[in-house]
């Protein structure tokens, strides 16, 4: 193939990938969206192999099928609630393919630069680029060679942790090394150094060391965040790969990896910004860690929690006309989605109005909620978002949290002291009854005090929220 | 060793209400308890005899015999001398006893040495609500009150358009929102009149509207006092306060045709709200139901225990025993009540009984104790009901202010996007000085697809993005190009990472799509 057919390709590919990210506006046309994802990377992949310059084949074949085998088995047998996991890992490959492809843009240069002219001209592909390239050039090349092997490595340990605390490897809580973010800070400070260096021709060395300089920054930076920020961190990480993927594609020169890159990257700080605002929080306090200070002593908790049955909440479910429940990451631990579609479908049966609320928050990935409600069968068209839904809450009969509660604390609105004050919050509190399943008196993630479970319209429903579900489905049925 | 409990039958005149129903018989032997009844005890309430033998409940023939052989008496009007002097030291009574009003009563029980556990002096914290007897009667109270009154109304509560005619709704006013009140509120509205609803406190405002009914506003600037600091009960208020109640309640008078008063005040006479003018102001055929005649009555011409029937044709109904007229339904929520109690009695649910007194509730509601008379109790450690707040009103911005701060924010967000055009553009022409042409040319890619990017993304439905984050990976696996072109190097270094990296780009790209495509599989309309 020619370099016009191949960039033809690359611009349907660019256009099919833009196709595919606009499609996922509504469910069923990103059924079909995916498609074009699909024949864009297709037709990329199959241009480039054919294109000019590319040898090795049985590699290429080998490493392909190999790949795409394992990609299958792992998109096959994932469990929706691992859905976080796969998600980080699958970020941490693609920071660790920047850094190789980085390492090997260096390695091709020196022995590029260290040929005799009639050797240069002989040369094909990449090696042919390089060798074409002015001393500006070379220069801007080391810049980006460098930002994108930065970027991969700090994107594959940051990943790499961040799957480990979404798999429960690692100890979700937010830990520092002494010195906390400084270090942070003097790794960065370092590697710019390093750079200047690596520019005035100190050799691959300074690349390493910026390297290991930036595995440390991911592994602490993303060490340092809890369990609950993960949605910002992973639709972060998310961006980062993409970046990545942009800054490869300027040592390259290759348009079609600069185009994805800025898609991804710009797709992922969308992300984390509708995150960020979710939980009224700078992105800066999100990653440097913690919850802001508070400015005053926390409002009093007034009244006490007042413990309820299964079979006080059937008797309410029976009676009840509207009903909506609001799952959060506790539903996801006790695997209580299907339990709770089977409610869902069964008080819809009979003539019942039963919504889901969805805080954008709610789970350890932006619209983790959707998915397991989904793959439960709970159709999509009565699953809401929380502005659309948030008004409907004074003239609904009973509402059900299941497993979340910063989502859902009246603190944000009434107590300007809270930590989580302005943070905007599904206002279940004006619903006739409310019922928490909880699996004991803790605070939620933040640590805070939820006075929604001491209000006098609040029951607390204890216990393993698949097994009061299960217990709750057995008496409603009856 | 198994605690006896024992039901005696009600000796007051025209009690029908029973302590101890076969239902909550069956739950207080869960606990771990005996239970006792004397016969015919339940039957004016309907429980019969084999009923609770069903139940497990030994059926004893009197009273006498009953007193003898129970550990724990519980009963439903306060004892009676004669019932006092049979209790021994080592018994226990519960039943409503009105400490207050009955000194020499409670006299009589410390000197037996028996312990009394008062119901109605049951705290009213949220934890105590389950055993709160005034309530539950309370509510009955209510409910009985407005089929009385339409029992002796000539006329449908709810409007009609028949073929013989329209019937206009009848016009109900309930003055004091407490249980009882709320409870009338809540029979009247679904009996279909209309329901005017008023009361001191204005924390209940919301209560009364959540009902129904209307709540009846007085043009009165006075800084009312909140309810929370007396436990919830409304307090005296100011004459002037009083006057400004009274007008209103005047002029309303002639449109009503049924009026409930419920209004109490703790510890005092029920204060007299309306008065014989209003009374005579009300149409013929009008019902007045008078919940406070026990204490007096709320009305002028209550008198208590009668129904009267004024000059011009005005019911003044003054009963007292409204939750004994419904004695299935009070028997079964006041055993409730009690079986509650035995329950936080009987912390172990093992037959033991611990007596706390540390407890807030048991030790409120307990008003003798080993010989000791334990009444009144210290205040509760928890409030009883969260103190109300102000409520700020939102300001009502005129239309010129709206426009303006319309107009201020379109300014800012036009300066905003300028500033960024501004400082964006800058920022490429510093760029665009140095770097050479080829850099430029990449750079114009990147940043059009920065801003495509932005613009696509912000589309993606909130549901979807988990999916986006899926197919982003995939997409992102496009690095797998770049591996691809160094691939064909003459480095085996080379030859090697760029092998790996196509291993590991395509994971992401098969994984990443294939996963994509399960998740929006299981979308699914309903």
């Amino acid at each position: 193939m020619t370099i016009g057919i191949v960039s033809a390709a690359y611009i349907a590919a660019a256009v099919l990938f833009i196709l595919s990210l606009g499609g996922l506006s509504g469910q069923e046309s990103a059924k079909r969206a995916v498609w074009y994802g699909i024949v864009g990377m297709g037709m990329a992949v199959i241009a480039t192999i054919f294109g000019p310059g590319v040898g090795h084949w049985f590699i290429i074949a080998l490493m392909l099928i190999g790949g795409s085998a394992m990609g299958w088995y792992v998109a096959k047998t994932v469990e929706m609630t691992e859905m976080p996991q796969l998600v980080a890992a699958l970020h941490s490959f693609v920071g660790l393919a920047a850094v190789f492809i980085g390492y090997n843009a260096q390695i091709e240069l020196t022995r590029v630069q260290g040929m005799d002219e009639a050797a240069r001209q002989a040369l094909q592909g990449f090696a042919a680029i390089l060798a074409h390239k002015t001393p500006v050039e070379v220069a801007i090349l080391k810049v980006e060679v460098f930002l994108g092997v930065f970027i991969g490595a700090v994107t594959f340990t940051g990943s790499v942790v961040a799957f480990g605390k979404l798999a429960g490897k690692v100890d979700g809580k937010a830990k520092k090394l002494p010195g906390g973010h400084l270090l942070n800070a003097a790794a960065a400070l370092a590697s710019l150094v390093l750079l200047v260096m690596f520019m005035q021709g100190a050799g691959i060395w300074t690349l390493i060391v910026m390297t290991l300089l930036a595995f440390f920054i991911g592994y602490h930076l993303i060490m340092g965040i809890g369990g609950a920020d993960m949605p910002v961190v992973v639709s972060m990480l998310n961006s980062y790969s993409g970046w990545a993927a942009a800054a490869i594609g300027f040592s390259l020169g290759n348009d079609l990896l600069i185009v994805t890159g800025a898609l991804v990257g710009s797709s992922g700080a969308i992300l984390s910004y509708i995150m960020c605002k979710a939980m009224n929080r700078s992105f800066i306090s999100v990653i440097l860690g913690g919850f802001g200070g508070t400015t005053g002593p926390a409002m009093e908790v007034e009244g006490e929690q007042v413990a309820i049955d299964a079979a006080g909440v059937a008797d309410a479910l029976n009676d009840a006309d509207s009903i909506i429940i609001v799952p959060g990451y506790g539903m996801a631990v006790a695997q209580a989605q299907n339990a709770v579609s089977e409610l869902t479908s069964m008080l819809r049966g009979r003539g019942k109005t039963v919504r889901f609320a969805i805080h954008p928050v709610a789970g350890r990935l932006p619209g983790h909620m959707n998915v397991l409600l989904a793959e439960a069968r709970v159709p999509y068209d009565i699953v809401m978002e929380m502005d659309e839904i948030n008004d409907d809450f004074p003239e609904t009969d009973v509402v059900i949290v299941i497993g979340s509660n910063d989502i859902v604390n009246p603190a944000a609105q009434d107590d300007p002291n809270s930590p989580i004050a302005g943070m905007p919050v599904l206002e279940v509190w004006k619903a006739k009854q409310v019922f928490v399943s909880k699996r004991g008196q803790g605070t939620g993630y933040s640590g805070i005090e939820n006075p929604l479970f001491y209000k006098e319209n609040t029951r607390m429903f204890y216990g393993d929220a698949k097994k009061s579900l299960e217990e709750l489905l057995h008496l409603v049925r009856m | 060793m198994r605690v006896k409990i024992g039901a005696p039958k009600e000796i007051f005149e025209g009690e029908s209400r029973v302590a101890m129903t076969p239902e909550s018989a069956l739950q207080l032997q869960k606990l771990g308890h005996e239970c006792f009844i004397e016969a015919g005890a339940g039957h004016s309430a309907g429980f019969e005899d084999t009923a609770y033998t069903k139940a497990g409940v030994t059926v004893v023939g009197s009273a006498a015999e009953l007193f003898g052989a129970v550990d724990f008496v519980v009963k439903v009007r306060p004892p009676t001398e004669e019932e006092v002097g049979q209790l021994r030291s080592d018994q226990t009574l519960i039943s409503f006893f009105y400490p207050a009003q009955n000194k020499e009563l409670l006299e009589a029980a410390q000197k037996t040495g028996a312990s009394v556990i008062a119901m109605d002096m049951v705290p009213r914290i949220s934890r105590a609500q389950k055993m709160d007897a005034l309530s539950s009667m309370a509510n009955i109270s209510g409910y009985r009150a407005v089929i009385e009154a339409g029992n002796n109304f000539g006329r449908f509560f709810t409007g009609q358009v028949t073929a013989a005619g329209k019937v206009p709704p009848a016009k109900v006013l309930v003055v004091g929102a407490g249980v009882a009140g709320l409870a009338a509120i809540g029979a009247s509205t679904a009996l279909g009149a209309i329901t005017y609803a008023f009361d001191v406190r204005p924390e209940v405002a919301e209560q009364i509207e959540s009902m129904g009914a209307e709540f009846v506003y007085l043009d009165f600037e006075e800084q009312q006092q909140d309810g929370a600091a007396t436990g919830g009960y409304a307090a005296p208020s100011s004459p002037e306060f009083r006057e400004a109640q009274l007008k209103k309640f005047r002029e309303l008078a002639p449109d009503m045709d049924i009026v409930i008063t419920t209004a109490l005040i703790p510890g005092r006479d029920a204060p007299k709200l309306w008065l014989a003018d209003m009374v005579a102001a009300m149409k013929r055929g009008s019902v007045v139901v008078d919940l406070a005649a026990e204490r007096g009555g709320n009305c002028d011409l209550t008198v208590k225990d009668e129904k009267i029937v004024t000059e011009n044709g005005v019911t003044v109904i003054g009963y007292t025993d409204f939750p004994s007229k419904m004695a299935a339904q009070s028997s079964q929520l006041y055993a409730t009540n009690i079986r509650h109690m035995m329950t936080d009695l009987t912390p172990g649910k093992d037959g033991v009984v611990n007596h706390n007194m540390e407890d807030d509730v048991i030790r409120g509601a307990t008003v003798t104790h080993q010989g000791a008379i334990t009444f009144p109790p210290p205040p509760p450690k928890v409030a009883a009901i969260a103190a109300a707040k102000p409520k700020e009103k939102p300001k009502e911005l005129t239309p010129e202010e709206i426009r303006a701060a319309e107009k201020a924010a379109f300014k800012k967000a036009t300066r905003n996007q300028i500033t960024l055009l501004a400082v964006g553009t800058a920022l490429l022409l510093t760029v665009g000085a140095f770097a050479p042409a080829s850099f430029m040319a990449h750079f114009v890619v990147f940043v059009l697809a920065c801003f495509v990017g932005f613009q696509v993304i912000w589309n993606v439905s909130h549901s979807l993005h988990t999916p986006l984050m899926a197919v982003t990976n995939a997409v992102s696996g496009i690095v797998i190009l770049g591996a691809l072109l160094q691939i064909g190097s003459g480095n085996w270094l080379v030859v090697i990472l760029a092998a790996l990296s196509v291993l590991i780009a395509s994971i992401n790209i098969v994984g990443g799509f294939l996963v994509t495509r399960r998740m929006l599989a299981m979308f699914q309309k309903s």
